[in-house]
């Protein structure tokens, strides 16, 4: 289900014929039915629907946090549902970022040592590595709160420092699980501002699911799910 | 290196409980190091024991005692280099606790048999010219700070002198120092003459027998041999390896090793339990953290290595602490004031205690490392 204004263009993200199946017991859950998507590079995508309608498992799939039953995930090129799980972890690095509901920061690590998290991963030198993580905190707006610890920072720091981890590695595609699902409306338009900016300013692919229509407005596209297919579509 | 302080940050998380856990740690490597002193102690003589020396006893038991002419039969055995007595004299420096061996000895004899026994040429001089004197070692002088000149009363519970007084006065006229650690350097070592000639009782006979022999190879035959030798004669006798011997002589208060394997394994158990309680507790409680560190691109193999890495951590932390405290404690000296010679934690056993160590730290982090591994990045986010 694509925009018109998309057709033929080369998107970053592209599902054919996604199945996601969980099974519980006995019982068979059908989340994904026979799903195809494509995102175009540079999107902003808000994913809207109701709870159990499978937002968050599109997104898990499209991050390589899961994989689908049957169908095939394309991100950038790369086919990443039939990668091996060391593989995809490795893709996951370079790749994505993710920007969480209940924020998920470790709370024994100052926001600097959070952000750095992800380049541990990288050969980049501890000095480099500290010197990246401050960018990232001084472009959420946070160079001043280097090292402060989570428990000491307001909801929306946390959820900014969230996102400097996301973009630490300066990854193509930001997945955010309802960024400011958790957060008052200031707050909540603070980090809308941040991701329209990362969006906007440094062409990064924003997939976000909310269920917070007021948030969704910021994005270039919305889409609903209800019982694991896409329904409605809408450009702003 | 550079996830170490990664790893030190979530120890600190609850630094109650993982101060407690190192504690019990250090306790029980503390404990292990303590007893492992004792084990050696009393098992002191059997590590460093010749390959080339053979003991011979009374085949009954040590305490029995076996006759001086015996030496001429033993040394025309094929196969024997040298042989000398020895004979426990057991008494006692002023009081009971005082104990200490003093043995009566051929002195030229027994300095060719014992070479690793180092003893100045002035000094073995003076004690073969002094019927009255002896020669004790580095460690017996400075348990009573005895020096050359001092004469030294002794009391025997079993040698009484002639005018019925079990008082001998000996004057020390040399200290031996020893060439390798764990041989005693507590002993006491005075002319078997003095004893012979003064003894109220029991002239001629001696307690055992070392015997010196030519190959090791054939020290199952030479023994053999020797106890052939006497298998007709009024005093049969048992021929072992001098290790043996002195492993039957620490076996006769008990099998120390296997007590000391019984309480250290005990304490080990339950140091496992403790630490596996306290690694399972820290992951179950950051099951979201893993999953998150999975999602950012941590391997399942990464995040493994991050859960042992801390288990390693916390095991080397408390163990290394309770092995440096255990030899320090071992290093002020036995807890008999000297009456166990050798009372000190091998190397060996060092690398054991290392072994241990990581033993711990990998059968405590294992399990709470295979399920952080096992984790499913959408099922643990979803908890």
């Amino acid at each position: 289900m694509n925009s018109p204004e998309e057709a033929g263009a080369d998107p970053l993200v592209r599902l054919r014929g996604v199945d996601k199946v969980f099974t519980r017991g006995s019982e068979r859950i059908h989340v994904l039915g026979g799903l195809d998507l494509e995102i175009p590079r540079g999107e902003f995508l808000a994913l809207m629907g109701p709870s159990g309608s499978g937002k968050s498992t599109l997104l898990n799939l499209i991050g390589g946090l899961d994989r689908p039953t049957t169908g095939t995930v394309e991100v950038d090129g790369r086919e990443i549902s039939s990668l091996s799980d060391r593989r995809l972890a490795a893709w996951r690095a370079r790749h994505i970022g993710l920007v969480f509901q209940l924020y998920y920061l470790i709370p024994v690590l100052s926001a600097q040592r959070n952000v750095e998290l992800p380049l541990l991963l990288t050969r980049l030198s501890r000095a480099e590595r500290r010197k990246r993580a401050r960018l990232a905190l001084e472009i959420v707006g946070l160079g001043h709160r280097t090292d402060h610890y989570p428990r000491t920072l307001s909801g929306g720091e946390q959820q900014r420092t969230g996102i400097a981890r996301a973009i630490v590695t300066d990854p193509s595609l930001l997945l955010c699980d309802e960024p400011t699902g958790d957060l008052d409306r200031k707050s909540g338009d603070e980090v809308l501002d941040l991701l329209q900016a990362l969006n906007r300013e440094q062409g990064k692919t924003i997939i976000m699911v909310t269920h917070d229509m007021h948030a969704a407005e910021r994005a270039t596209r919305t889409l609903h799910l209800n019982k694991g297919r896409l329904e409605l579509e809408a450009v702003t | 290196m550079k996830y170490l302080a990664f790893i030190w940050s979530n120890l600190r998380r609850s630094k109650t409980r993982t101060a407690l856990t190192m504690l019990s740690v250090m306790a029980a490597f503390v404990l292990f190091g303590y007893l492992t002193a004792i084990r050696t102690a009393f098992g002191q003589g059997i590590e460093v024991a010749g390959l080339d020396r053979l003991i011979v006893r009374h085949r009954v038991s040590i305490i029995q005692l076996l006759n001086e002419t015996m030496e001429r039969d033993i040394e025309r055995i094929e196969g024997v280099a040298d042989a000398t007595h020895l004979t426990w004299f057991g008494g006692v420096y002023q009081k009971p606790s005082n104990f200490f061996a003093q043995i009566p000895v051929k002195p030229e004899e027994y300095l060719r048999m014992f070479p690793e026994l180092l003893l100045d040429d002035a000094e073995k001089q003076a004690w073969l010219k002094t019927r009255a004197g002896a020669v004790i070692g580095r460690g017996l002088a400075e348990r009573f700070g005895w020096k050359v000149g001092d004469r030294v009363p002794i009391r025997s519970g079993i040698w009484s002198r002639k005018d019925g007084s079990d008082v001998w006065e000996f004057d020390i006229v040399g200290i031996y120092d020893v060439a390798e650690k764990g041989v005693d350097d507590t002993q006491m070592l005075f002319h078997y003459d003095f004893l012979e000639e003064s003894r109220q009782w029991g002239s001629g006979l001696v307690g055992w027998y070392v015997v010196r022999i030519e190959d090791p190879q054939h020290a199952a035959e030479i023994a053999a041999a020797i106890d052939d030798e006497f298998a007709n004669a009024p005093i049969q006798t048992k021929t072992e390896p001098e290790g043996a011997f002195a492993q039957g002589f620490a076996n006769q208060i008990g099998d120390i090793g296997l007590i000391m394997a019984g309480i250290v394994s005990a304490v080990f158990f339950t140091i496992l339990l403790v630490t596996g309680n306290t690694m399972a507790h820290a992951v179950r409680e950051r099951t979201n953290e893993f999953a998150v560190l999975k999602a950012i691109g941590f391997t399942d193999r990464a995040v493994l290595g991050l859960v042992l890495g801390e288990s390693v951590f916390l095991a080397v932390m408390g163990g290394g602490m309770g092995l440096a405290l255990a030899w320090f404690v071992v290093s002020l000296g036995d807890p008999s004031g000297g009456a166990l010679p050798g009372f000190y934690i091998p190397g060996r056993d060092l690398v054991v205690g290392l072994v241990l160590v990581l033993a711990l730290a990998l059968a405590a982090g294992i399990v709470p490392a295979l399920q952080a591994r096992r984790l499913r990045i959408a099922d643990a986010l979803r908890r």
